[in-house]
């Protein structure tokens, strides 16, 4: 099994997450594309580390684990204040950075 | 063996990761990612990464996942007022669209000649021995606590930064709103005010004894005669009736109530919160949506103010 393969699968996916990225407005769905993005680097650094025989990238894996929860923590608690603030949930019409 | 599940896992894993970006629905989208993730984390296994795999299902699949979807359920979809699911098209036109996903396509043939075409074929096919421990948890456990322990203490303390971080974000400034329904749950009854519950701390219960007992119906106002009870509000959801028929009834309870005051023991009927704090532990910050009875302390700030003149200072 070549690890191209695996390769192809991850740049694939990030394309698909760079598309949802740029396209959708609600920051959910952002949100849920930037996952998909950290979830292909996930998978690039595994495929490396099992190419060169070194458990060091599961490590770097896990810690961009760890990125990403804080990441969705702090997006969804904004997502959260800004349905509190009746703003509109879009990510084109948030101007201000104002509470 | 590899083969066939990789054909199976691969696939469907970009499969649901184009559904997690072109379905409409958010929640469909999220179930969609769920199973983007289940099916990364068999190609994990398939190079030969239990570990990651494991956390994989357990932190992604079963806590960010779980957030998500409660997020979106709070949050509850952006439908219109009709009652469509709102579909916000482009902004300007389909132009931008179409710029994005060349720019996406653009993205994603730069990393696969980057991750594909770069010195892959010295190193293409992968190292035929696997150690019997490569991927384990006691080897994992072994780098995290010697080599890596340093990314390992920071990882921890930006999680704790991002825990606090949102529950900062996500609180709720200033109280309840002023022109908001509130409904009194029987479990606040019974709790004794100032116990620093987190719904006292978000000023769900009302410490304010005047207003609470008007939302209560008319049962404690007592001096305040029957004119106020009567006219207890519109805050008064829970106890409609009490003010307007049983006008007796209210002025045996206000009798009660009185006899309450002077032996400074609760009757085991009452709930016990109303025996608890007089003026000087309620919640200053907090104003009650139901206009207190005049000669009961008067309410002190008020509140949406006091979070908008914060937020303004911030």
């Amino acid at each position: 099994m070549s690890s191209g393969w695996f390769l192809a699968v991850s740049a694939l996916v990030f394309g698909i997450g760079a598309i949802g990225v740029l396209t959708r407005r609600n920051p959910l769905l952002v949100l849920v594309s930037l996952e998909l993005m950290l979830n292909a680097g996930n998978l690039a650094l595994i495929t490396f580390a099992r190419m060169h025989n070194a458990a060091e990238g599961h490590i770097f894996a896990m810690v961009v684990m760890v990125v990403a929860a804080a990441e969705v923590a702090i997006g969804l608690g904004i997502v959260v204040a800004l349905y509190r603030n009746r703003v509109a949930v879009d990510v084109d019409e948030l101007r201000e950075l104002r509470g | 063996m590899d083969e066939i599940l990789f054909f199976l896992f691969g696939p469907l894993a970009v499969l649901a990761a184009l559904g997690a970006v072109a379905l409409r629905n958010p929640f469909y989208a999220v179930l969609s990612l769920v199973l983007h993730l289940l099916s990364l984390s068999m190609l994990f296994l398939l190079l030969y990464a239990q570990f990651v795999a494991v956390v994989q299902v357990m932190v992604y699949v079963g806590a960010v996942m779980v957030l998500y979807v409660f997020v979106n359920a709070y949050v509850g979809g952006t439908t219109n007022a009709d009652g469509s699911v709102n579909t916000p098209q482009g902004g300007n036109g389909p132009s931008l669209r179409l710029l994005s996903y060349g720019i996406a396509a653009l993205l994603a043939i730069t990393v696969g000649i980057a991750v594909l075409g770069t010195g892959l074929q010295a190193i293409d096919d992968q190292s035929s021995s696997v150690s019997a421990e490569f991927g384990s948890p006691s080897q994992i456990g072994e780098l995290l606590l010697t080599r890596f322990l340093l990314p390992f203490e920071g990882a921890s303390f930006l999680l704790l930064v991002a825990a606090v971080g949102a529950v900062v974000l996500a609180r709720r400034r200033g109280g309840v709103l002023p022109d908001e329904d509130r409904m009194i749950a029987a479990s606040e009854l019974m709790a004794p005010i100032g116990v620093a519950s987190m719904r006292e701390g978000v000023g769900a219960i009302n410490t304010n004894p005047g207003a609470r007992s008007v939302t209560l119906g008319s049962s404690s106002d007592a001096p305040s005669g029957p004119g106020s009870s009567s006219g207890s509000g519109p805050g008064t959801p829970s106890a409609p009736d009490a003010p307007t028929t049983g006008d007796p009834a209210s002025r045996g309870e206000q009798a009660d109530d009185r006899r309450r005051d002077r032996e400074d023991d609760a009757p085991n009927d009452a709930p016990p919160s109303e025996d608890a704090p007089p003026a000087d532990v309620r919640n200053p910050g907090f104003d009650p949506p139901t206009p207190a009875p005049s000669d009961e302390v008067p309410p002190t700030g008020a509140s949406p103010e006091d979070g908008r003149d914060d937020k303004d200072a911030r």
